[in-house]
């Protein structure tokens, strides 16, 4: 039967495409899971600056930047400790003088979006200081401050005042980089170089820097609001969303069938109990009844899970695979199981239930989105699991941050888009199965 | 499904002869009747079992003892025969009271029978006052924050289901005549799109028509300020409407159609379909009387399961739009932790379901000829 459904299957563009884009999902979870842990993935999601220090905020994907006429800046990173840029060691007497200079290719059309310099200062009394200079491709020479650093510790150009009244309260990302003379502002394109020139005043004191021209674009899906890279949501939500929606589907099918086939199979009281249970069940709010246990007991996605099984466990499929069994029962060949001595349970499981399995597969198949879209609709209502990092998350994180309004379209539609793709693969699969079983609506 | 074909052709020439009198119009309201006191014993089921999941924690306990503490804390401080007390005794006087006071409510029975009690109170939504929310008129109550959220809801859903009814009958018969031409299949390529939900295709719309066409407000009802003059008020409610209608509509319109034209084909390869084909009844009246006729009860049936799960979709629709109605009435409270709200909020939307059950299946006690010619098929 497998067989033949399958050659019946392949007639069916739509199910070849659903197919493929379910096993593209697949190879993505397998990927996600292979190259994070589920600790790392959390660990990652819900890591603060001192992860994603690196990342700018709400920054494009990288490849947006293919589709626009002016290019936005990539995040230029300068990590002296990795021997990126130069740094001279000079004595000088008793003290140390430490010279960085970080020289990098700025070729965008628009400015970056911050500017900071995090340094790591080895001292025991005395402070270092650090002497800043900014030069610009047509060699100008601008003088951006002086600092003194404690230990680690960071200087962000946009919080420096004495440093924007020298820029005329530009932004500091734009007036370093402007063109002289131009307005409204224009980048100038060419090499930049910052240049740190640190006095240390102690015999074993050391100075290293890093510097960040935070851009407008990061990696291929780009960050959010608390500069996280998207790419970690992106990628870890296939595994769940699977996970999630197979979970919940096959749990609520199968025991919807056993159930309806029980009321079935001993009739009387025990149907007319699971009737009523399912009219019941029919009118009781779902989605509140989670929102209450979301709010009230737990949010794991795992409870969730169990909730969702026990609320539709009694769900409206009882009614078509009761009218199925109903023909079912009063089959010759249960009369026969039945002659040759065949207990309840077994006629349940071996002789009742499989007829039904051509009606469930498809179910299975169609009801896995739904259950996926569930997930995303408890994420955006707040209720998300919150460890998990879950497409549904990013879309709430997104709306929270008035993503639409803002215009950081990417962080809407990356994972919108994976949801619906999902939704659509299953959905596709779902009816050609649906078609390939169920041959009274194949003719039409 | 046999089955309902089966009877329908020997009884659909009889309603149709027939015309509705008395009897009739008794028989579906006793129907009715028979079905409102079933509908209105799931109700109390349902909302039995709500409390029985918010009071596992003993949630509406403690809205109930927070109420009690807080008027008999308000009436001590407002009484100036107490202004004596120090704070100790004051506080010592108020926790007496409160003892007193649930004793006589009787909080202090044993959970089964207090279960009770919370149920009566659900089911007349006496759920004392919200935390935080408010009505705008100001007050606190659970019932009339509850109220007045409602209008809203109940506008957006139904102009959304009526039209979605009607539009994918319209279409689906229209289908069902020529099947297999571009649009049919076009409709069936598009049937999976309804995997996702209203508020899923919400998003994209407030993307296009609002934050790159502009042509359409973001959400909220009406504009701010709202308009004094009535006909601008009703037609900006339209300009904010046309936006959430048109996602719940999407994300169920396919699949409807698809399922109703399937409905309309198998019923249009009964035999009496082609006798009245062949005595030469004009397209229009074989589509109304022999087609549209006898599927209208398995519509309804489909119908029915369809506008019980766009429910849960409005909650959030209504949250993305900013509509304000139940559903963002109960964002709001899952933000605030309003734990009386969120309860308040689920027992209405029980009833609401089961309201909805209720008109689906007087429209079906109408339209199904065994319920209106006969007692036969009427359960």
């Amino acid at each position: 039967m497998i067989r033949n459904a399958w050659a019946d299957l392949r007639q069916y563009p739509s199910a070849i495409i659903g197919l493929l884009i379910v096993g593209f999902l697949v190879v993505m979870a397998i990927y996600a899971l292979a190259t994070l842990s589920y600790g790392e993935a959390i660990r990652l999601w819900r890591g603060g600056e001192d992860i994603w220090q690196d990342y700018p905020r709400t920054a494009s994907p990288e490849w947006t930047n293919v589709f626009r006429s002016k290019k936005l800046p990539s995040t230029v990173l300068f990590d002296s400790r990795q021997g990126q840029g130069s740094k001279v060691v000079e004595p000088r007497g008793s003290l140390t003088e430490i010279t960085i200079e970080f020289p990098f290719n700025f070729q965008a059309d628009d400015f970056p979006q911050e500017l900071a310099i995090f340094f790591y200062a080895t001292f025991t009394q005395k402070q270092p200081h650090v002497e800043m200079t900014w030069l610009t491709p047509d060699g100008r020479e601008i003088r951006i401050g002086e600092y003194s650093p404690r230990g680690r510790d960071s200087y962000r150009f946009e919080g420096d005042s004495r440093l924007a009244r020298r820029l005329r309260n530009v932004p500091a990302q734009q007036a370093l980089f402007a063109t002289p003379g131009v307005e409204p502002l224009v980048p100038l394109k060419g090499v930049y170089t910052l240049r740190l020139d640190a006095l240390i005043f102690e015999e074993n004191g050391d100075l290293d820097a890093k510097f960040i021209a935070y851009g407008k674009v990061s990696g291929l899906a780009g960050t959010d609001h608390r500069r996280r890279d998207l790419m970690v949501a992106i990628l870890w939500g296939a595994p769940i969303a699977l996970a999630f929606g197979l979970l919940a589907a096959l749990g609520t099918t199968v025991t919807t069938m056993f159930i309806a086939a029980f009321g079935v199979w001993f009739g009387g009281l025990v149907d007319a109990a699971i009737q009523r249970i399912t009219e019941i069940v029919l009118i009781l709010p779902v989605l509140p009844i989670l929102i209450m246990v979301g709010t009230f007991y737990s949010r794991s996605i795992w409870v969730i899970l169990g909730v969702v099984i026990l609320l539709s466990i009694f769900g409206s499929a009882i009614k078509s695979y009761r009218a199925i069994f109903l023909q079912v029962k009063e089959s010759p060949y249960i009369e026969a199981a039945r002659a040759y001595g065949a207990g309840n349970l077994r006629i349940i499981g071996r002789y009742l239930t499989p007829r039904v399995i051509p009606l469930l597969i498809p179910q299975l198949v169609v009801l896995i989105p739904s259950y996926v879209f569930l997930e995303a609709s408890l994420a955006v209502l707040g209720l998300g699991d919150p460890v998990l990092p879950t497409w549904g998350k990013v879309i709430d994180d997104a709306f929270r941050n008035g993503a639409l309004f803002n215009g950081y379209y990417y962080w809407v539609l990356q994972p919108s888009a994976l949801l619906i793709v999902t939704g659509l693969g299953f959905a596709m699969v779902g009816f050609a199965l649906d078609r390939v079983f169920n041959p009274r609506l194949r003719g039409l | 499904m046999a089955e309902v074909s089966l009877s329908s052709q020997s009884n659909v020439a009889a309603a149709l002869t027939r015309r509705p009198g008395w009897t009739t119009a008794l028989r579906v309201l006793r129907y009715s009747v028979v079905r409102l006191v079933a509908l209105f014993a799931t109700v109390v089921v349902g909302v039995y079992l709500t409390i029985l999941i918010a009071n596992m924690g003993g949630y509406v306990d403690e809205i109930k003892k927070a109420q009690i503490r807080e008027g008999i804390s308000l009436s001590v401080s407002m009484d100036p025969a107490n202004r004596a007390l120090t704070p100790a005794q004051r506080n010592e006087l108020i926790e007496g009271l409160v003892q007193v006071e649930v004793k006589r409510l009787g909080l202090d029975r044993p959970f089964l029978l207090r279960s009770f009690a919370s149920l009566t109170d659900a089911l007349t939504l006496n759920l004392g006052r919200a935390n935080y929310l408010t009505s705008d008129s100001g007050s606190k109550l659970v019932r009339l924050v509850i109220l007045e959220r409602l209008p809203p809801t109940l506008l957006l859903f139904a102009t959304s289901n009526l039209f979605l009814f009607f539009f994918s009958i319209f279409v689906a018969l229209r289908l069902s005549r020529n099947y297999g031409n571009l649009a049919d299949r076009m409709v069936i390529a598009l049937a999976p799109t309804s995997a996702a939900p209203g508020w899923f295709y919400g998003i994209f719309l407030i993307l296009i028509f609002s934050a790159l066409l502009g042509w359409l407000p973001f959400g909220g009802m009406v504009d701010t300020p709202p308009p004094a003059d009535r006909l601008q008020y009703a037609w900006s409610v339209l300009r904010h409407m046309i936006l959430p209608v048109s996602a719940i509509t999407l994300s169920a319109i396919f699949l409807t159609i698809y399922n109703w034209r399937t409905f309309f084909l198998i019923y249009s390869s009964e035999d009496y379909v082609d006798m009245a084909k062949a005595k030469g009844l004009p397209g229009r009246i074989v589509e109304n009387r022999y087609i549209l006729r006898p599927t209208l009860p398995t519509i309804i049936t489909n119908f029915a399961l369809l506008v019980i799960g766009l429910w849960t979709g409005a909650i959030i629709l209504e949250t993305v739009f900013n509509w304000p109605g139940l559903g963002r009435l109960l964002y709001q409270a899952i933000g605030l932790f309003d734990t009386p709200i969120i309860v308040g909020s689920t027992v209405i939307y029980a009833y609401l379901l089961a309201i909805t059950v209720f008109v689906l299946d007087f429209t079906y006690a109408l339209v199904d000829p065994r319920v209106r010619v006969g007692e036969g098929g009427a359960k």
